[in-house]
């Protein structure tokens, strides 16, 4: 069953009438297929109509849908199953909310890392709701080390709510976890690109998010902070969690807009979560395009230039 | 000037300020409620002579108490918050900086200097927790950005004194950029083989915790600062039970291995010289070569 968002409604009542018609004309024999087209054309136009004027909070919405792909859905449709998942952090343990491996797209080795959310109430609760503890990042820098070490460019997919703030992430040293990869990443000798495909929270999504591209998808979310933590503290009330989402700034467009992403993908209309394949394909084409030309360029100018490019980041005045 | 109204509260006022203190006023201890004269607890430099608790100080009085003499030669004065989120909660984010300006009379959570430490030239970006809550946004990324330009210019050691709530939610992404920018920065300073000690104070933590903060090349701590990735608030109600003691405080994340050691203030200057020293040294012996 297809989960929906309340501003979905109008699209799942199209949806069940569309059943309901093509039963009727399986059971009955009465043709319904001009009822159908229509059914079909009106559905286009309704799906269009709300996804044309997405306000910042359903956008956040989108990002959380409990039908949108997470990084296996993605890894594994753009790998074509040739993926393989390699796990731990050689010290502590395996993190079931960062996942990485290598995996083949047209014929090259690319090394996957990314935050992993569960499908069901058990699987989030394996995957920590992709919220990763130090050991996640620590793994990750691993995987980004192995590649560096063969030369294979790095993918990663940021989707996380932020990384754990719990007892035992405090104690191994999360805020250190972060900053070393933040730090680490910035001089990689492979190509590095970041890709933000759901949820973007923070130094939780930081903490693999340094590379030479940073693309989101239209529907995700990048920011310091949830709109509903950032609603908690400024207006002392989770109810102002809708103008916290536009006061933040946090969409792909004003992402862009403000220059800390690169790149944005697009989306189908109706969203990644309804058409899946064509979402996966988009990526595809993003992460082929991009590998293309840093590919090119030589290391040394590849990490220099995406050093620069993080040290112009903020807007003040004065000097 | 706001800094009469602060001195109320009893946190720390600059040089010029305390002098006017009036002679009779107490300080107690919040930790162990010692009483003692403002003008003793000054000399003591705002550290509890019972319990060695450290209270709060300011950028400025960090650079009296590490430069030599002078306070040091302040630069990148100019810069200040801009707002290109046109951010507004409860109250418009360029009101929230002017009234904090005025109140404070500081431009932003931090200042950067250079000036001499035990005779060496030495750069300090400083941190002040009465700005919003000590928060990076743009300006605390640039101002370190500077910072390091000019430990690479001069070819000196980089402190940081951290003591920061975290990211400033209202720069939001480019406050979270700043944590990047900031790192690119300390990469820059490590071609250069610079040292990079990491002052933490109380308190520090989230994207100051994670960047800038835990990335020194010595990371020293004062004793019982609270250095946390999640502030403790906030890991409580995660793990839905109290606390252990100490938690997140100086000795604890010493004991954890992410503090190379805790130094009282007292020994601050002391003990970086040396290290410094130490560090150096090694340069010099390489250059007779
Ligand atoms: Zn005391």
């Amino acid at each position: 069953m297809a989960n929906y968002l309340p501003f979905e409604e109008p699209i799942s009542l199209i949806e069940e009438e569309i059943l309901k018609a093509k039963e009727i004309g399986a059971n009955s024999g009465v043709s319904t297929s001009k009822m159908v087209k229509d059914l079909e054309k009106k559905l286009k136009t309704t799906t269009e109509d709300i996804f044309k004027n997405l306000t910042p909070w359903q956008r956040v919405q989108l990002s959380r849908h409990p039908d949108r792909p997470y990084t296996l859905d993605y890894i594994n449709a753009i790998t074509g199953g040739d993926f393989v998942e390699l796990h731990g952090d050689r010290n502590v343990k395996d993190d079931k909310a960062m996942v990485g491996g290598f995996g083949t797209v047209d014929g090259q080795s690319i090394m996957f890392v990314g935050q992993q959310k569960g499908i069901n109430t058990k699987m989030r609760q394996y995957r920590n709701f992709g919220m990763p503890n130090p050991e996640g990042y620590r793994k990750a820098m691993r995987l980004f080390r192995l590649a560096e070490k063969f030369n294979k460019p790095i993918v990663t997919f940021i989707d996380t709510p932020g990384a754990f703030p719990g007892l035992e992430a405090e104690e191994r040293g999360q805020g250190e976890a972060i900053a070393r990869n933040i730090y680490e990443m910035m001089n990689l000798k492979v190509p590095v690109i970041c890709i933000i495909i759901g949820e973007g929270a923070s130094g939780g999504a930081l903490g693999i998010g340094v590379g030479d591209k940073v693309v989101m998808l239209e529907n995700s979310w990048y920011s310091v902070i949830s709109p509903e933590n950032c609603s908690t503290i400024l207006w002392r009330s989770w109810d102002y969690k809708e103008q916290a989402a536009e006061a933040l700034k946090l969409t792909s467009t004003d992402m862009k807009a403000l220059k800390i992403v690169d790149e944005v993908i697009k989306e189908p209309i109706g969203g990644a979560h309804r058409f899946k394949e064509e979402a996966f394909e988009n990526v595809k084409k993003s992460i082929l395009k991009n590998l293309t030309k840093l590919q090119k360029m030589d290391p040394d100018k590849r990490c220099e230039k995406r050093i620069n490019k993080f040290c112009e980041m903020g807007v003040y005045k004065g000097k | 000037m706001g800094w009469f109204t602060r001195k109320k509260e009893g946190i720390s006022t600059s040089t010029a300020d305390k002098k006017e203190t009036p002679e009779g006023l107490w300080y107690k201890c919040p930790k162990c409620k010692a009483v003692i004269t403002t003008e003793e607890h000054k000399s003591n430099l705002h550290v509890c002579a019972v319990c060695n608790h450290h209270e709060r100080i300011s950028a400025s009085d960090y650079f009296e108490l590490l430069f030599d003499s002078t306070k040091g030669t302040e630069f990148a004065r100019g810069i200040t918050a801009a707002d290109p989120l046109e951010f507004k909660d409860t109250k418009n984010y360029v009101d929230r900086i002017k009234s904090v300006q005025e109140k404070t009379g500081l431009k932003d959570a931090i200042r950067v200097a250079h000036g001499k430490m035990d005779g060496d030239v030495i750069v300090i970006a400083a941190m002040d927790f009465r700005f919003i809550g000590g928060s990076m946004g743009s300006v605390v990324g640039e101002k370190i950005a500077r910072a390091i330009d000019k430990a690479i210019e001069l070819e000196a050691p980089l402190i940081i004194i951290s003591k920061s709530g975290g990211a400033r939610m209202m720069e939001a992404g480019l406050s979270l950029m700043q944590m990047a920018k900031t790192s690119a920065k300390l990469n820059q300073l490590s071609e250069a083989k610079l040292p990079y000690i990491s002052l933490l104070t109380d308190p520090t933590t989230g994207g100051v915790t994670a960047s800038f903060a835990m990335l020194g090349d010595v990371n020293i701590a004062e004793p019982n600062a609270l250095i946390a990735f999640a502030g403790p608030r906030v890991v409580k109600e995660t793990i839905g039970r109290d606390l252990p003691e100490g938690f997140q405080y100086s000795e604890f994340v010493l004991e954890h291995g992410f503090l190379d050691l805790i130094v009282d203030r007292k020994d601050l200057k002391s003990k970086m010289s040396q290290l410094l020293r130490m560090l150096k040294l090694e340069k010099a012996q390489k250059e007779e070569e």
